[in-house]
């Protein structure tokens, strides 16, 4: 029986040899040297990696730039889908087809969207700036001027996370129960509002601290708006086009096995609590 | 009126939410010379569909490039199953050394993005000499933590003693992991499919660094490849690719919304 149990495991466990734990340990060897690939020597420089990666400007400026975007994404994708989830969580015959406008971003390419968004919001054939022209103001370059480069692409990951994030919301209000809302009614929450702010926000505390921190990880791993809009130019690298381009396209493995290590640390503080949580009860 | 507001809340951002794809419709169908129309109406003067998909077979190999999708998306998914679903029965219904241990690591390993392992498999890759081919692409995507931690709790939940009562019958510990305990939970197997479907299909990251060849790429690298190439302004068969690779995830999401929508909120840690 033991035996059986180590067969039946074996397969994954090797994969899980080769695919996680032999290439941690091989990115945290990299992250201590100059190699570069393809090189034939290489040298041990310790923490200067990660001393690099603090006085270069380009790393700083993505990490920035990533900070940016996930303070824009983070707000607006939870609280946008938690206003839709209330509304549509409101709504009986009508709530099928709620549920498919906001969620078919979700499942939709991201670069093809992107190359669409994109053509939305060209300065002078896209019907963004068309409206906007229309309702007197001036067009808006969203991707020519370099300080509004992150807030537009925000503005995709936003349209993309929304739904996700209200799918989550709903099965959370599904959760509460009715007569506790009641309850607060008959105890004299008369407003909607008071009702939702003894009753529903507290109960959805475990759902809302899921959404934000499934939204904080997935924006620190912003890649595809960068890669279709702009390929970083312009100063509009985040974190993981920088290291894309450090330890793909220029080859310096070992500086972006560091950077790898900085990203990695960052997404693991979000997730390990998460992780701790899930391992009592999957959460959907 | 206090009634129909949150209809119509929600109907504004209903609109906002889809114009995106009624545009990438509507410019997919309408001739070039419209493209200074930037009237929402949905019938074209010049219905140029055929010319727009066309020009999209001419520049770029998008047939070649759905195939290459579903070769990737079906080699992940065929692995994925194939070593999750023992070791998660394992997990669940079997003693073992070392399991302690073992469910640590896929729980850790759940915190671990993709693409923090991008580097060290691509250079294990290029040491192999293994670089632009289906196997780099599918690779890193063959043990899939999540979908052990999934099945284990799911299997766990099936009853110990039709498991004894199996035994007893002569059953194999194969044939119960297979034909009985999975069976039980088919919901979950769906639901993960369409999952693990949905993440290979859209995925850029891993076929950027390991594909350098046209004949290779999964859809959004070819998308990416036309749109680096289509800086000139033909946005209808720009529209058209697009709408190509978008297509199958949307059409399968509207056949299937239900299983969909758990497939991919099930998961939250992508």
């Amino acid at each position: 029986m033991m035996r059986r149990g180590l067969a039946f495991v074996a397969p994954a466990a090797l994969l899980m040899l080769a695919i996680y734990i032999v290439p941690v340990l091989v990115l945290a060897g990299f992250s201590v040297t100059d190699y570069r690939l393809g090189a034939l020597d290489w040298g041990f420089v310790g923490t200067g990696n990660f001393a690099r990666a603090f006085s270069d400007p380009v790393f700083l400026r993505a990490l920035a730039n990533t900070l940016i975007y996930a303070a824009i994404v983070i707000p607006a994708g939870v609280g946008l889908a938690l206003g839709v989830a209330l509304l549509v969580h409101g709504t009986k015959r009508t709530r099928g087809f709620w549920e498919v406008a906001y969620f078919l971003p979700v499942t939709a390419t991201l670069v093809a969207m992107a190359t669409v968004w994109q053509f939305l919001l060209h300065p002078s054939l896209g019907p963004v700036n068309a409206a906007i022209r229309w309702l007197g103001f001036e067009p808006v370059s969203f991707l020519a001027d370099p300080a509004l480069l992150i807030p537009t692409m925000a503005l995709m990951g936003v349209w993309q996370v929304l739904g996700f994030n209200m799918v989550l919301f709903l099965a959370g209000l599904t959760a509460i129960p009715k007569d506790l809302t009641e309850a607060a009614r008959l105890d004299g929450a008369k407003s909607p509002i008071d009702r939702f702010l003894t009753v529903t926000w507290p109960m959805l505390g475990p759902t809302t601290m899921f959404v934000v921190v499934t939204t904080s990880i997935s924006a620190f791993k912003v890649f595809e708006q960068v890669a279709v809009l702009t390929k970083g130019r312009q100063g509009s690298e985040t974190l993981l086009y920088a290291i894309y381009l450090e330890g793909f396209e220029y080859a310096e493995t070992g500086y972006a096995a560091a950077l790898t290590l900085i990203f990695l640390a960052l997404v693991l503080i979000l997730s390990v609590g998460q992780t701790f949580k899930l391992d009592r009860k999957v959460h959907y | 009126m206090a009634r129909y507001l949150p209809h119509v809340v929600l109907a504004l951002g209903a609109f906002l939410m889809l114009l995106p794809f009624y545009w990438m419709g509507l410019t997919a169908i309408r001739s070039p010379s419209e493209i200074f129309d930037i009237s929402l109406w949905p019938v074209p003067d010049q219905f140029s569909a055929a010319r727009n998909f066309g020009k999209v077979g001419e520049r770029v190999p998008m047939g070649r490039f759905m195939l290459n999708g579903v070769i990737v998306c079906a080699g992940i998914l065929i692995v994925q199953i194939l070593t999750a679903v023992p070791a998660a029965y394992a997990l669940a219904k079997l003693k073992f050394p070392g399991r302690g241990v073992f469910f640590a690591l896929v729980v850790g390993a759940l915190c671990v993005p993709m693409q923090a392992l991008a580097l060290p498999l691509f250079v294990g890759l290029a040491q192999l000499k293994l670089l632009n081919t289906y196997f780099a692409l599918m690779v890193p995507f063959f043990l899939s933590v999540f979908a052990i931690f999934l099945f284990r709790q799911s299997f766990r939940s099936y009853p110990d003693e039709i498991i004894e009562a199996a035994r007893l019958d002569g059953f194999s510990e194969f044939e119960i992991c297979w034909r009985l305990v999975l069976r039980g939970s088919l919901p979950s197997l769906a639901a993960f499919s369409i999952f693990s479907v949905v993440a290979h299909w859209n995925d850029l990251y891993w076929p950027l660094i390991v594909v350098r060849d046209t004949a290779l790429a999964p859809p959004p690298l070819g998308m990416l490849y036309f749109s680096d190439a289509e800086s000139g302004a033909d946005y209808g068969a720009l529209m058209a690719g697009a709408a190509l690779v978008t297509a199958p995830m949307v059409l399968c999401f509207l056949l299937a919304r239900r299983q969909f929508i758990a497939g991919i909120t099930m998961t939250g840690v992508k």
